[in-house]
């Protein structure tokens, strides 16, 4: 079975629907690429997952349990789904280490000690170690973004999902960032990311999932969706990035 | 008939001064503490509670103080309930209070980015959390100086507290003018007073506002 389950997923926004049926299926330790136009549903279907966005039809499974729209359900789930944001979103009024530390001691109910030591290693892992005392506002782009990597895995997600978490850094600040996530991909981390770094997308992921007006157009390796795509609407998407 | 010194005048308000920061100082701190409830209420974001919340606020920021104060001192009453001029006093600022910091908190609250919620919802912590740990923390840095300066507003609030016979310190002055025939030394007298409980909230409103102007954390 598979970690992930989305059967039919529907999503209006008012009139406006913006997921007209999504079926996907994620296993452990795959990495999976979301591509597609802006307005295409990527983002919306990323935040489903995690129940940022309450889905309006369909069934959501994840790690084997039905996830409803009940409250309990949802911060239950959220326990399994990390989540990366495009614009950070790191609480500005704690550290570094504090923002790693805050969730699990207030959620997971840790010692102290022991979400600093998680804290700790995880801001070691993204590189951090010597920024643990600094506020956001002293941290670089590329380097805020790390620390919120670091933050979504204290809680030790079976997934993370990762919403164009390149996309508000200056060029030189990507690739410390795509380092991170290379490397999580490469431990096996389950990772969902709606991206537009192709060339990224084409080298990490097993899987790349091609949306196009609420709806998945295509779906397939990688390298196989780029080198040979099968409709029009991806080989002019694909076309135009080139 | 005898004579009165400014002394007497001013030693007179001042007594009668105490009662003025009192209230001031009660009505604020019971109206803030409903207001943050409202404040609770409204974020956790029920429609009809957010509705209501509204309507209290609207009827509030709608009437003047006076109005408000005569119905609570004679409307009371009518439902059996006796109430002091103290207690009326207190009750119509208190809600009066509430409404408006209810209201000045939640444009803090709301602008929080929408971004600060959903990471804290996205690390699994439910709203209660959310308010304690990420929301207000930062709303409220940005919140001290209008309460601060709001406060100013309570204490000249309480002067209409003299209507229905609270003795603070405009009543103390209107009784006093009616003792002494002096009303331009003892008005004189009342406004400084306020004046020099005002002024430094005000002073101290405006430092806020100077440090918490560029504060990111």
């Amino acid at each position: 079975m598979s970690l992930v389950e989305l059967h039919a997923i529907h999503k209006s926004f008012g009139e406006l629907e913006v997921l007209k049926g999504i079926d996907l299926s994620i296993d452990e330790g795959q990495v999976i690429a979301l591509i597609g136009k802006s307005g295409s549903g990527k983002s919306t279907l990323l935040r489903t997952i995690n129940g940022l966005e309450v889905i309006d039809d369909g069934v959501i499974i994840v790690d084997g349990k039905k996830i409803s729209d009940r409250d309990a359900d949802l911060l239950g789930l959220r326990l399994q789904v990390g989540m990366v944001f495009q614009q950070f979103n790191l609480f500005p009024h704690y550290t570094a280490l504090e923002n790693v530390m805050l969730s699990p001691q207030v959620v997971k109910k840790q010692s102290k000690a022991e979400a600093k030591q998680i804290a700790e290693e995880m801001l070691a892992k993204v590189g951090l170690a010597d920024k643990m005392m600094h506020y956001p506002d002293q941290l670089s782009g590329g380097q805020q973004q790390r620390v919120a990597i670091a933050r979504a895995l204290a809680m030790k997600p079976k997934v993370l999902l990762c919403d164009e978490v390149t996309s508000a850094l200056d060029p030189e600040l990507v690739n410390e960032v795509l380092a991170v996530v290379r490397q999580l991909a490469e431990e096996g981390m389950t990772l969902v990311m709606v991206t537009h770094e192709m060339r990224f997308a084409r080298e990490v992921c097993d899987k790349l999932v091609f949306m196009h007006q609420g709806r998945i157009h295509e779906t397939g390796d990688p390298e196989e969706v780029f080198s040979n795509p099968k409709t029009p609407e991806l080989s002019s998407f694909v076309g135009g990035l080139a | 008939m005898s004579e009165f010194s400014l002394w007497d005048i001013a030693y007179n308000l001042l007594l009668a001064a105490r009662w003025t920061v009192l209230l001031s100082l009660t009505a604020f701190v019971l109206g803030g503490l409903v207001g943050l409830l409202l404040l609770m209420v409204r974020t956790a974001g029920n429609p009809w509670v957010i509705r209501l919340v509204r309507g209290y606020v609207e009827l509030f920021q709608g009437t003047p103080l006076l109005m408000q104060l005569f119905i609570v001192f004679f409307g009371l009453p009518l439902i059996g309930l006796d109430v002091s001029p103290w207690v009326a006093a207190t009750l119509g600022l208190t809600l009066f209070t509430s409404a408006f910091l209810t209201e000045i908190w939640r444009g803090c609250v709301e602008s929080i980015g929408k971004g600060q919620w959903e990471a804290s919802a996205s690390l699994g912590m439910n709203f209660t959390q959310q308010m304690r740990y990420i929301v207000l923390p930062q709303a409220l840095r940005i919140a001290v100086p209008p309460t601060v300066g709001f406060s100013v507003q309570v204490v000249k609030g309480t002067a209409v507290a003299s209507i229905i016979g609270f003795v603070e310190l405009t009543k103390a002055g209107t009784m006093i003018t009616n003792a002494t025939y002096e009303p331009f030394t003892v008005y004189g007298c009342v406004a400084v007073m306020y004046f020099l409980i005002c002024y430094p909230l005000s002073l101290f409103a405006r430092h806020l506002e100077g440090k918490f102007r560029h504060v990111a954390r």
